[in-house]
C-alpha cells in the first residue's frame, strides 16, 4: 500500500493546529495548573501561598473522611456501573423480542436519556422526600423509616438508584443496535443446536455483545465517577453534611465551597491518575481480548 | 444638511446625552433569594430613584457559599462588582486577603460619609472589624438565632416558653410530648448550637483571641460543655424530645410550619417568612442557656452576612458605593429591610425608630433577636475569626450527623472536629503565608 506523504512539514502542521490548541487550552493547560497547584497552599484570591510540596497529598491519605469518600464512590461506581448495565441489557433484549408496538416501548425506555442530570436529581429528591416522597413512602409500607440527609446509607441508596436510573437509557440503546446487529443465520444456526434460550443468549449472543458492553463498561464508570455531579449536587442540595458523595462531588465541596485550592487540586491530580489508569486497562488489557467483528 | 453637518449633530448629541446620564453604574453580588431578594431589589431601586448621581444593580448569585466562590473567581479575573456580599463563615477567606477588598471604614471617611462606630448597635460593630476594631465589612443582614414557639402547643401542653435547657429537658419537653408534639428541631448546628453556644455562655471559642489576633489559632471545640450539650441532645433525641431532620435547614423548619414541632431555633431572620406561612399563633423568645454552665447569659454572635467593597476600582465608582452604604445604613432604610425580613437593623437610630413607630408593640417577636444582640457582653461575644471556617462548619456537621444518629459518640465526634479543624486552620496559615 502506498503511504499518502506530505511534501512539507506545515501543512500537517497547520492542519493539526485546530484541533491540537484546543487540548492545549481545555486539557493540558489547566491540568498543568492543577498540577502546579496541588503543591501550594494558597489564599483564594490569589495574594500568596506558599510551597508545600507532597502535603496536600498526604494530608489526603491521612484523612479519614477522604478515604471513606473512596470507599463510597467505589461501591458507587460498582453499584451504578453493574446494574445501569444489567437492566439495560435486559431491557433491550426483552424490547428486541416485541413485535407489536415495539417503537413505543423502546421510545418509552429512551426518553429518560434527554433528562438533564439537575432535573433527575430534582425527580429524585421528590420521589425520596422525607416523610411524603413515594418511595419513602414505599419503605415505610415495608416498616423501613427512609430518610434521606439522616442516614448514610439510605441516601446513599438514593443517590445510586436515581444515577443508575438515569443511565439505563444509553445502556438500552446501544445494547439495542448491538443486538439487532447479531446476524440473524447465527441465531436460527443456535437455535436448532440449543433450544435452551437463555443458554443460547450466554454462548452465543452475549460474546457477540462484548465489544459494545465493552465500551459501554468504560462509559458507564467514567460517569459514575464524574457525570453523578448533578445528581449528587441536588440530591443533597449543596449540604455535605454527614452524607455520601463521590470523590468528584468532593474536589468541588474543597475547592469551590471551601476555597482550599491547594487541597482539591491535589485530588483532581489524583482523579486525573485514575482515568489515565482506566484508559490503558482499556488499550492495553481488554481490546487484544475482544474481537471486533 | 451636508454630511459633515449631520455628523456634527450626531456628535453632539451623542456628547449631550453622556453628560445628562454620567451616573456612575456600580454592581451588587447577593445572596438574598425568594422575599430576600425582592427586598434587597426596592432598595436597590429606591436608591437609584433617590439621586441621579449613581445607579446600582444588584444580581443574585445562588447561595452564601455560590455567591463568594463567583466573587472570588470574578475577582481573579478582574471582574469583580463593586460590592459583594459575604456570609458569617466566609469572613476570615475575605478579611484575610488583604488587597481583595477597601475596609468600609477607610471607604466612608476617605469619601466624606461621617463614620462612627458606636452608631452600631453592639452586637454587631466588631464582627467583621480586624483585630485593632476597624470595620472591615460593612454588616447588612444580621440575625441571630432566636427560639420560635408554637404558641397553641404551648398552651395545650400548658407550659411558658423555657429561658434555661435545664427546664426545657425537665418541665417543657417532656409536656410538650405529652401534648402529642415532637418538642424541638432546630436548623443549624455548627450556629446555633456551637458558635452561638460558645457567646452565649461568654466561653473561648478559640485560642489567640476567637482567632483575631495574628498567629495560628486552635479551636476550643473538645472542652465539656459543648460536649455535655450535645450529650443531652443526644439523649432528647432518644427520648423523643428533639428531632433531627439532617443538615438541610429548611428540612428542620418544616415540621414547625406544620404545626407538628412545637418549638424551632432558627435566625430572627426567619421571621418574616415564617410571618406569611404559618396559620396559626407563634411568638419567640431569647436562645436558652444552661445554668449549670452560667448564671450570667450573654449575648449571641450575629450570623447572616456584610457587603465587602472591592478593591480595584476608580474613585468614583467607590465614591458610589460609599454613598450607597451612606443610604442602605440610614434609619428609614434600615426599619424598612427589618420589618420586611425580620433581620435586625444594624444603627441605634434605626432601633430607635422602630420602637418610636410602635413596631414592637403590634410584634414583640420581631424585637428578640435585637434584644438578645444588646444582651451584656463579654469577654469571647464580639465574633470569632478562623479560615476555611465554611470547612470547619462542614466537619461539624457531619460529626454532629453521625452522633444523632449514632454512627459516633460524643467524645470521638468532638476529638475529630477538633484535630481536623485545626489541621484546617494550620492550613489557612500556610495560604497566608
Amino acid at each position: 500500500m502506498k503511504r499518502a506523504s506530505f511534501s512539507n512539514l506545515w501543512m500537517p502542521v497547520l492542519l493539526l493546529l485546530p484541533q491540537v490548541s484546543i487540548i492545549f487550552v481545555f486539557f493540558y493547560w489547566p491540568a498543568f495548573e492543577a498540577l502546579k497547584s496541588s503543591f501550594y497552599l494558597q489564599d483564594p484570591f490569589g495574594f500568596s501561598g506558599t510551597f508545600v510540596g507532597l502535603d496536600n497529598y498526604f494530608t489526603l491519605f491521612q484523612n479519614a473522611e477522604y478515604l471513606r469518600i473512596s470507599l463510597f464512590t467505589l461501591v458507587f461506581t460498582v453499584c451504578v456501573t453493574f446494574f445501569s448495565l444489567a437492566l439495560g441489557l435486559l431491557f433491550a433484549v426483552k424490547a428486541d423480542k416485541v413485535i407489536r408496538g415495539a417503537s413505543t416501548y423502546k421510545t418509552l425506555l429512551m426518553w429518560v436519556y434527554a433528562v438533564a442530570p439537575p432535573v433527575a436529581g430534582i425527580l429524585g429528591v421528590s420521589l425520596f422526600y422525607q416523610g411524603h416522597g413515594l418511595i419513602t413512602q414505599l419503605f415505610a409500607f415495608f416498616g423501613h423509616e427512609f430518610v434521606i440527609g439522616v442516614n448514610y446509607y439510605d441516601t446513599g441508596f438514593a443517590l445510586i438508584a436515581v444515577s443508575i436510573w438515569k443511565q439505563v437509557p444509553i445502556n438500552f440503546i446501544f445494547f439495542l443496535s448491538g443486538l439487532q446487529s447479531v446476524p440473524r443465520s447465527i441465531r436460527e444456526a443456535a437455535m436448532i443446536d440449543n433450544r435452551s434460550s437463555s443458554r443460547r443468549f450466554w454462548t452465543i449472543t452475549f460474546p457477540l455483545l462484548a465489544p459494545t458492553a465493552f465500551f459501554l463498561l468504560i462509559t458507564n464508570i467514567t460517569y459514575a465517577m464524574f457525570d453523578t455531579f448533578g445528581v449528587i449536587d441536588v440530591m443533597l442540595r449543596s449540604e455535605p453534611g454527614n452524607n455520601p458523595m463521590t470523590l468528584t462531588y468532593k474536589v468541588y465541596v474543597d475547592g469551590f465551597r471551601g476555597g482550599d485550592l491547594g487541597g482539591s487540586s491535589a485530588q483532581s491530580v489524583i482523579l486525573m491518575i485514575l482515568v489515565l489508569a482506566l484508559t490503558i486497562f482499556q488499550f492495553r488489557l481488554i481490546e487484544r481480548r475482544i474481537h471486533y467483528t | 444638511m451636508s454630511l459633515r453637518k449631520l455628523l456634527a449633530a450626531g456628535l453632539a448629541a451623542t456628547m449631550f446625552s453622556t453628560t445628562a446620564f454620567a451616573e456612575t453604574n456600580i454592581t451588587w453580588w447577593h445572596a438574598m433569594g425568594g422575599q430576600l431578594g425582592e427586598t434587597v431589589n426596592k432598595i436597590a431601586s429606591d436608591f437609584n430613584a433617590s439621586q441621579d448621581d449613581y445607579k446600582i444593580t444588584p444580581v443574585f448569585k445562588g447561595t452564601y457559599e455560590e455567591a463568594l466562590t463567583a466573587g472570588i473567581a470574578s475577582f481573579r479575573a478582574g471582574e469583580h462588582p463593586n460590592i459583594l456580599q459575604v456570609f458569617d463563615a466566609g469572613a476570615a477567606t475575605v478579611i484575610g486577603a488583604k488587597g481583595a477588598t477597601i475596609p468600609v471604614e477607610d471607604l466612608l471617611n476617605e469619601n466624606g460619609v461621617n463614620f462612627d462606630i458606636n452608631d452600631y448597635i453592639a452586637g454587631v460593630r466588631y464582627f467583621y472589624a480586624d483585630a485593632d476594631g476597624k470595620m472591615i465589612g460593612m454588616p447588612f443582614n444580621s440575625s441571630t438565632p432566636i427560639m420560635y414557639f408554637n404558641e397553641e402547643a404551648l398552651e395545650k401542653a400548658g407550659v411558658s416558653a423555657p429561658k434555661t435547657w435545664e427546664e426545657f429537658a425537665e418541665t417543657t419537653a417532656p409536656a410538650l410530648k405529652e401534648a402529642g408534639y415532637i418538642p424541638m428541631t432546630q436548623s443549624h448546628l455548627p450556629w446555633i448550637f456551637t458558635e452561638n453556644f460558645f457567646s452565649r455562655h461568654n466561653l473561648q471559642f478559640a485560642t489567640n483571641n476567637n482567632g483575631y489576633d495574628e498567629g495560628v489559632a486552635e479551636i476550643n471545640i473538645n472542652t465539656p460543655e459543648i460536649k455535655a450539650h450535645f450529650t443531652a441532645l443526644k439523649e432528647w433525641k432518644d427520648a423523643g424530645l428533639f428531632e433531627w431532620y439532617g443538615t438541610g435547614w429548611g428540612d428542620n423548619q418544616k415540621p414547625f410550619e406544620e404545626g407538628k414541632v412545637a418549638v424551632w431555633l432558627g435566625s430572627s431572620g426567619s421571621f418574616g417568612g415564617l410571618k406569611e406561612k404559618v396559620d396559626f399563633k407563634f411568638s419567640a423568645t431569647l436562645l436558652p442557656y444552661w445554668e449549670g454552665v452560667t448564671k450570667e447569659p450573654t449575648q449571641t454572635f450575629i450570623g447572616g452576612a456584610s457587603l465587602f467593597a472591592m478593591a480595584g476600582k476608580s474613585a468614583e465608582e467607590n465614591k458610589a458605593t460609599a454613598e450607597f452604604f451612606q443610604y442602605l445604613t440610614s434609619p428609614e432604610v434600615q426599619y424598612m429591610w427589618h420589618k420586611e425580613t425580620g433581620y435586625v437593623p444594624v444603627t441605634e437610630a434605626a432601633y430607635e425608630l422602630a420602637k418610636k413607630d410602635g413596631y414592637y408593640e403590634e410584634s414583640p417577636a420581631a424585637e428578640v433577636g435585637i434584644q438578645q444582640l444588646q444582651l451584656p457582653a463579654g469577654e469571647w461575644t464580639k465574633g470569632y475569626r478562623m479560615g476555611f471556617y465554611v470547612q470547619i462548619r462542614d466537619v461539624m456537621n457531619r460529626e454532629y450527623g453521625r452522633i444523632l444518629t449514632g454512627e459516633t459518640s460524643v467524645e470521638d465526634a468532638f476529638a475529630t472536629i477538633e484535630k481536623e479543624s485545626n489541621a484546617l486552620l494550620a492550613r489557612f496559615a500556610k495560604t497566608q503565608g
